[in-house]
């Protein structure tokens, strides 16, 4: 009976939708602002209160007497861009956790009661993986510098800490929103861990090494070069980072002393086409599997010929800008053998008993590199420890491994943004950090410091 | 105690119309009518047992007496409904009647919760319905001569139609409404049993090429006055119904083909012809990046579902007010938004069982002229349903039509009920039939029969070839 089956189907696949969205979209729904039915929970419940993984508090509404609600921020400045706001817009985990705050599954008997005495429920509560001894020495390490730090645990994806200056005080923001919003030079709001744009600098120096390792997986090892400062191509020069010569260096060196004459003739031996596919395969220029707003990375590998910013790109200057959680989700993936765990800030979700609602798992994004390539990269930046550029971190308790850069983002020669990105413990990592600070200089001398003493702070919670 | 009413009721209330549900399908298995008695008994009961929840919690939660009333009110018309018909009409089909009365409450009540002065009206609009109704059996035994004016019923149709496309009036855009001393109709809804009833005469004896042109023109009449009108959805109703009835009747799968293909090509003109056609397709596909105007109709009934979830947020809990036309195009938004994607879910399951023993009742009946109006009631109803339900879900593009028994619509309400009161009436005629045939047998060889009564009456089980 074709009518009867063919109507059958239709009303199966119709059944099939509504229960897909129904399964997958609430909170969509809940959470946009044309809908009016969030004006109805926010009229029967008051909004829940966000903890740090230890159980601080971070967020919380305040009622007085006459149930009057306000939205109050122990830490003041210190959370500002990773919880962000809930008046004015939502920003952060207020954001992200929206549906949950707004929501209260509380028990029944005090859904009853609370309607007798005509008070609110309590909206769910919201634990972060925020850790707030990490998160202080970042913030009190930045200091007065503009730049951000991204400090995640490399085996599920965590995010310990998440700063960006400079910053705001969120218990202020209704007082400051129009002068902020007026200002043509303010740019306080801005996330700079996830949104912020930056040339790469020598960190970029991984994937380039990474593309030749592809290309060469059997040579790479007996790669050697003679450094003397520069490299030259038809009329294109690169120095290295105040003309230093580097001497003979073979391609671990070359990655731990970051010589850039060294890689500018690496990248010109690189076929292109697979070093885009490599920079595709790494997510740059795509979103990335976070549920915060962030920037999509970017970078052009120019086709044939232009070798000036071939050079360029392979020092990471020329067009190239990442955000500072792209470059921590490429550090961590390198850090566990290959395997990127999305980076996620909210654990689980509470009711006001204490009655866990909703639980947040370490979810894998999948393979970014290959564990064997991961391996290599790991004893580089090891190298870059003990030996390279980063020397500041050797000799401790714990054997860390990274990336310095030195971002040129100016024609003032000198002007540089610091970056520092690496884990510890370098043999069987951990955690993951990833700093950039504004102007400051060089990687080595602004970011690895502050790395270090970012280390200790996770070491010595152990 | 307010607050343990109102969140038990959500998950009782959708238990009791999934049960309800699952009984309708296994319904399914007895056709003959009186083996599976005692489950429509239970149907009744559940009905009756969701009717009381829901209005228990309209009447705490608004502290309305007028809930009250209204509910006294609905259950003497239900049980009315049921009791009547069972006692007038012994063979009537029970699970087509439950499933009537169960939607025509549900939607009562949702109505009801949505606008009082509405839902009073719908209830008055019932009520006539009905009366009308109880009479379309018994008459269909008395009167003989639907087969023979075919053509006669083709031309009211039109005529009726090309009234309202001239002197109607313009609601929101389409001229699809009448007013006649204070009451609006829509012509286009009573139009369909007419057109049904065309379809049927014009081929269950005739179903050459030329006669399919011909019904095919008359009926490309009936869908082009429809389109011509805005009146979209009945269009594409009209359109569906002659396609499948032509299929269904000539077994011919080439008219399907050529149904569907000039569908598409009628939908893809009608697409770059007319801006309305257009809008409603950029709403389906994208109504988030017109949210402040063409897709604030549909966004907003995907807000309600959403924010009700499986099993909703709870009568007068919501704001389905928020959808425009919430009580009319958009109730089955409110329904899942208050009640639970799992009662809606259920709903559209209902209506589908009920269709599917439309079809079955179908397949049993020799005379092709009354198969033929059985298959068009089906298709018709089943087909209306998806339209409003898939478009209020951003399943297909919206077509503003409603959804038979629940939606706020009295002309609708009257037509659906109409419709399946004549099937309940050829299907009544069928069991009797099966029975008579038999007892004629056995009286033909003894008494001579007053020629054309019983001519008629054997021809309508006339065991002719295949019919399927």
């Amino acid at each position: 009976m074709f009518t009867t089956v063919f109507f059958i189907a239709l009303f199966l696949g119709m059944i099939g939708y509504l229960c897909h969205f129904t399964a997958t979209s609430q909170q969509d729904m809940i959470n946009n602002s044309y809908n009016s039915r969030q004006q109805i929970l926010l009229s029967r419940n008051y909004r829940g209160s966000i903890y740090s993984r230890d159980g601080d508090v971070l967020a919380e509404t305040i009622l007085d007497d006459e149930q009057n609600e306000k939205r109050v921020y122990p830490y003041d400045n210190l959370f500002s861009h990773i919880i962000g706001y809930s008046i004015k817009g939502r920003m952060g985990v207020e954001a992200l956790a929206n549906f949950y705050l707004i929501n209260s599954n509380t028990s029944i008997s005090n859904k009853a009661a609370n309607d007798v005495a005509g008070l609110k429920n309590p909206g769910d509560n919201v634990y972060t993986t925020l850790d707030v001894d990490i998160q202080r020495v970042a913030d009190e390490q930045l200091d007065i510098y503009k730049g951000a730090i991204v400090v995640t645990e490399v085996a599920t994806g965590k995010i310990l800490a998440l700063v960006s200056h400079p910053d705001f005080n969120p218990n202020e923001i209704e007082d400051i929103w129009d002068s902020l919003l007026e200002s043509n030079t303010s740019s306080v709001l801005v996330n700079r861990a996830t949104s912020g744009l930056y040339p790469p600098g020598s960190t970029f120096k991984i994937i380039t090494a990474l593309e030749y390792i592809r290309e060469n997986p059997d040579s790479f090892q007996s790669y050697r070069y003679n450094c003397n400062g520069s490299f030259k191509l038809d009329n294109n020069k690169i120095s290295c980072y105040h003309g230093t010569s580097h001497g003979s260096v073979d391609f671990e060196l070359s990655f731990a002393k970051s010589c850039n004459s060294s890689f500018a003739n690496i990248g010109m031996g690189l076929d292109r086409k697979l070093f885009s596919k490599t920079l595709e395969e790494l997510l740059f220029g795509q979103e990335l599997p976070i549920t915060l707003s962030h920037a999509k990375s970017h970078v052009e590998i120019p086709a044939s010929g232009s070798d000036a910013e071939m050079m360029q790109t392979s020092i990471g200057q020329g067009k190239t800008q990442i955000t500072p959680i792209h470059l921590n989700m490429i550090t961590c993936a390198i850090a566990n053998d290959g395997i990127l765990m999305k980076p996620y800030v909210i654990d689980r979700v509470e009711n006001a008993e204490g009655n866990l609602i909703k639980s947040f798992k370490p979810s894998s994004y999948g393979r970014l590199i290959e564990q064997e390539e991961a391996a290599v990269l790991q004893q580089l930046m090891t190298a870059v420890v003990e030996e390279g550029t980063a020397t500041k971190l050797s000799g401790l308790s714990y054997k860390a491994a990274g990336k310095t850069g030195s971002a040129e983002y100016n024609n003032v020669k000198g002007d540089s943004h610091a970056w520092f990105t690496g884990f510890a413990p370098a043999d069987n990592p951990e955690v993951c950090v990833t700093i950039i600070v504004e102007g400051a200089g060089s990687g080595g001398d602004y970011a690895v410091p502050i790395a270090k003493r970012i280390f200790n702070a996770y070491f010595s919670q152990k | 105690m307010q607050e343990y009413i109102i969140e038990l009721s959500k998950y009782v209330i959708s238990l009791l119309i999934a049960i309800y549900t699952l009984l309708s399908f296994l319904a399914l298995r007895h056709l003959k009518g009186e083996r599976g008695h005692g489950l429509y008994i239970v149907q009744d009961m559940l009905i009756f047992a969701v009717q009381l929840l829901c209005f228990l919690n309209l009447s705490l939660i608004s502290r309305d007496y007028q809930y009250v009333f209204f509910y006294g009110f609905i259950q003497i018309f239900l049980f009315a409904v049921i009791m009547l018909v069972t006692m007038i009409y012994e063979k009537a089909n029970r699970l087509l009647l439950n499933n009537m009365c169960m939607l025509l409450g549900i939607g009562l009540c949702m109505v009801s919760r949505l606008s009082f002065n509405k839902a009073f009206k719908q209830y008055i609009i019932a009520f006539i319905s009905f009366m009308i109704s109880l009479s379309i059996p018994f008459l269909l035994t008395k009167i003989h001569f639907l087969k023979k004016i075919t053509w006669l019923y083709a031309a009211i149709g039109i005529t009726l139609l090309g009234v309202v496309l001239t002197f109607g009036e313009l609601t929101h855009g389409s001229k699809i409404s009448f007013s006649l001393g204070g009451i609006t109709f829509q012509p286009s809804e009573f139009v369909k049993i007419l057109f049904l009833f065309f379809l049927a005469g014009a081929l269950w004896e005739n179903i050459s090429f030329k006669r399919v042109l011909l019904t095919a023109l008359i009926a490309g009449v009936h869908v082009i006055i429809l389109v011509i009108s805005t009146d979209l959805g009945s269009a594409l109703i009209f359109f569906v119904g002659f396609v499948l009835v032509v299929f269904i009747a000539s077994r011919n799968y080439w008219y399907l083909l050529a149904g569907a293909a000039g569908g598409s090509a009628a939908a893809y003109i009608a697409y770059r012809l007319f801006d309305h056609v257009r809008i409603r397709v950029l709403a389906w596909q994208d109504p988030w990046s017109y949210i402040d105007n063409q897709g604030y109709q549909i966004t907003q009934s995907l807000f309600a579902v959403g924010s009700g979830s499986w099993f909703g947020m709870g009568l007068l809990q919501g704001n389905p007010k928020a959808i425009p036309f919430v009580d009319a195009d958009f109730i089955f938004s409110s329904i899942c938004e208050e009640l639970g994607v799992i009662s809606g879910v259920c709903i559209v399951l209902i209506c589908l069982s009920s269709f599917i023993m439309m079809m079955q009742i179908a397949i049993q009946i020799h005379d092709r002229f009354y198969q033929l109006i059985v298959y068009g009631i089906g298709i018709m109803y089943i087909f209306q349903v998806f339209l409003t339900i898939g478009g209020g879900i951003k399943f297909i593009p919206l077509t503003g039509v409603t959804l038979p028994f629940i939606s706020y619509g009295g002309s609708s309400i009257m037509t659906t009920m109409i419709m399946f009161f004549i099937l309940q009436g050829i299907y009544i005629r069928l069991q009797q039939e099966g029975g008579k045939h038999h007892v004629r047998q056995r009286k033909q060889a003894t008494v001579a029969d007053s020629s054309s009564g019983a001519d008629r009456a054997n021809s309508f089980t006339e065991a002719s070839k295949d019919t399927q």
